[in-house]
């Protein structure tokens, strides 16, 4: 110990424990809220993106999918994933910004857990995703959707696309991560956007050439598109064992791997 | 007194090149340390070894007597770091960024209001508190930052470049808010490249010159290394009389005895001291072609003059 000189009341900083450590979380949740009421661009994107795409498979390429059933009921469910996805996409841009700025400095200067800063981002995804989400939802109900389901099995739903948002929104905090720019990170979302299309969202696997066939298959958009439309609609036959496996295994893997990276990179 | 912060023979290597080559620091408590080094001399380097962001190679480094190699988490609580980049939320207001930084330094609850706002008073950005950080100039960032960093009341405060890219004005705002800091007894390591800022701030210089010390004084010590004073004086057909001087008027009158006969008018007189410019570029072996210790540079940079009028010196 040193001996100090000068009188230092009682704004002194204190070593994090587990009851601060949660505070730290709070409030860094809290920075990321106040983030995304700034940037309204990006959940204005995230609603605005998935209605034009559903406008076109509705009303353009609709009535040449055969379904075996009403082409909007068929289709809402993988528009409601491919907004759920690429909202949670945009984290990795976020964590990006945060990891080559100046601030990481700062926040690993500080005597609390720096990978908190995660969270932050994690937890404000969820919510930008609810509010995309219900959105999407309304607009698809006054585009003529016509779910059948009741209290229940929207719960059901909401619980299978909040895991698959939250797994997906992990594996953008790894390429936010390792991304060497917020630009480079952006490209993520454009991956994630074209995975649906490969599934079973917008037409039947069987339809299409053996290979694609096989992907779509056995890609977890395609367990989670058809449970969540099975269960809103009726239609079709629900994988929910699937779907939780493959969101749980990616939640798990993602988790564990934005950590490493990040203690890899900021220590 | 004790040193609060001390370093021994650190070193540090980014692959084959040694950033810091064996670094031997100590700065006693209430007093301010200026390292002074060229582009690339490993300043940051430095200063981020000692807030914890980089692990040295080799050597020790103290803040506070804590070792920031082993305790780190202890050692967070007794420095701040004002880096040289802004640390700042661009997308929270001034306020918001202090609120947010005061409750990550785990402030109580009850304290990080007033503290908050007594800051922006502070430094004067009281006005401007509840505007975006994107709408700052960059004044205002340097100042908001430091201000985060003061937050604690932190025992020792790093500031990496606190003053690059502001204008003369702000640089002098910020100067007396450092010096406001040091009054309070609070320990100061500064980098820089700017000779005068070390000069007018610190106690004691460090030169840092490819990661080691290559001098360490006071700023009238470092002067001394590199000669005396010069008078001088310069007439309209460019003939020029130098005269070593330890700044008496005999010596004034010596010189003018030397043109006494002439009957052209005098183009300069000026007083030629040493200055950091010189120990800087005599110790770190730079080169400005054609300079000579003291005078000759003083009118190629106005900034840094380094000659001042002979009458106010001459006194
Ligand atoms: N991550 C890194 N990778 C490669 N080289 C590095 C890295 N960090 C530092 N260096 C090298 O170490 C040296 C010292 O860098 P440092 O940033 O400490 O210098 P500085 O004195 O702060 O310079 P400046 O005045 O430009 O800020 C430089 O030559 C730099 O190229
Ligand atoms: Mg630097």
């Amino acid at each position: 110990m040193t001996a100090t000189t000068i009188d230092r009341p009682a704004v002194s900083g204190a070593v994090a424990g587990a009851a601060t450590a949660a505070r730290d979380t709070w409030a860094l949740i809290g920075r990321t809220l106040r983030r995304s009421l700034r940037t309204p661009d990006t959940l204005i994107m995230g609603i605005a993106l998935p209605v034009m795409i559903m406008a076109m498979f509705v009303y353009v390429f609709g009535g040449a999918i055969d379904t075996g059933m009403q082409y909007v009921d068929y289709v809402v469910p993988g528009i409601v994933l491919l907004c759920a996805g690429y909202g949670a996409s945009t984290t990795a841009v976020g964590v990006a910004t945060d990891m080559t700025g100046g601030l990481m400095n700062r926040f690993r200067s500080l005597p609390m857990r720096p990978a908190a800063v995660l969270t932050g981002h994690v937890v404000e995804s969820m919510v930008r995703n609810v509010v995309s989400t219900v959105l999407v939802v309304g607009v698809a109900l006054a585009a003529g959707f016509r779910p059948t389901a009741g209290l229940g099995g929207w719960l059901a739903v909401a619980g299978v696309v909040a895991l698959y948002v939250l797994a997906l929104t992990w594996v953008a905090v790894c390429i936010g991560v390792v991304a060497s720019t917020p630009e480079a990170a952006s490209g993520f979302s454009f991956v994630i956007m074209f995975v649906p299309y490969v599934s079973s969202a917008f037409v039947q696997p069987e339809t299409m050439p053996r290979v694609l066939e096989l992907v779509a298959r056995y890609q977890p958009v395609t367990p989670v598109t058809d449970t969540v439309r099975a269960w809103l609609t009726g239609a079709g036959e629900a994988q929910p064992w699937v779907a939780l496996a493959w969101c749980a295994g990616v939640f798990l893997v993602a988790r564990v791997g934005a950590v490493v990276l990040f203690r890899r990179r900021a220590g | 007194m004790a040193a609060m912060i001390e370093t021994r023979g650190l070193r540090k290597s980014v692959g084959p090149t040694r950033v810091l080559d064996g670094v031997d620091l100590a700065v006693p408590e209430g007093s301010v340390l200026a390292l002074l080094g060229p582009n690339g001399a490993g300043k940051t380097t430095m200063v981020n070894v000692l807030a914890t962001l980089l692990r040295p190679d080799g050597g020790q480094a103290l803040v506070g007597g804590v070792d920031v190699v082993r305790q780190p988490e202890r050692a967070r609580t007794l420095f701040s770091l004002t880096g040289q980049y802004a640390a700042l939320d661009e997308l929270l207001t001034g306020r918001e960024n202090l609120v947010l930084m005061a409750r990550l330094a785990h402030l109580p609850r009850a304290a990080v209001g007033p503290r908050a706002a007594e800051l922006l008073d502070a430094f004067d950005l009281t006005d401007a508190a509840d505007r975006l950080v994107r709408t700052y100039s960059g004044g205002m960032r340097r100042r908001l930052d430091l201000a985060v960093s003061l937050l604690t009341r932190p025992r020792v405060i790093f500031l990496d470049e606190p003053t690059t890219g502001l204008d003369p004005r702000s640089r002098a705002d910020l100067w007396e808010v450092i010096r406001g800091v040091v009054r309070e007894g609070t320990t100061v390591l500064l980098t820089t490249q700017y000779l005068e800022e070390a000069d007018a701030l610190a106690d004691r210089i460090a030169v840092l010159d490819r990661g080691s010390v290559v001098a360490e004084g006071t700023a009238a010590e470092l002067k001394r290394r590199v000669g005396s004073a010069h008078l001088e004086l310069e007439l309209v057909d460019g003939r020029v009389e130098r005269l070593a001087t330890d700044g008496s008027v005999g010596d004034a009158r010596r010189l003018l005895a030397l043109v006494e006969a002439e009957d052209r008018p005098v183009a300069h007189w000026r007083l030629a001291t040493p200055t950091l410019d010189d120990v800087f570029l005599t110790l770190t072996g730079a080169h400005v072609p054609g300079a000579e210790p003291g005078a000759a540079r003083a009118s190629d940079d106005p900034g840094r003059r380094a000659s001042a009028p002979l009458q106010e010196v001459a006194r």
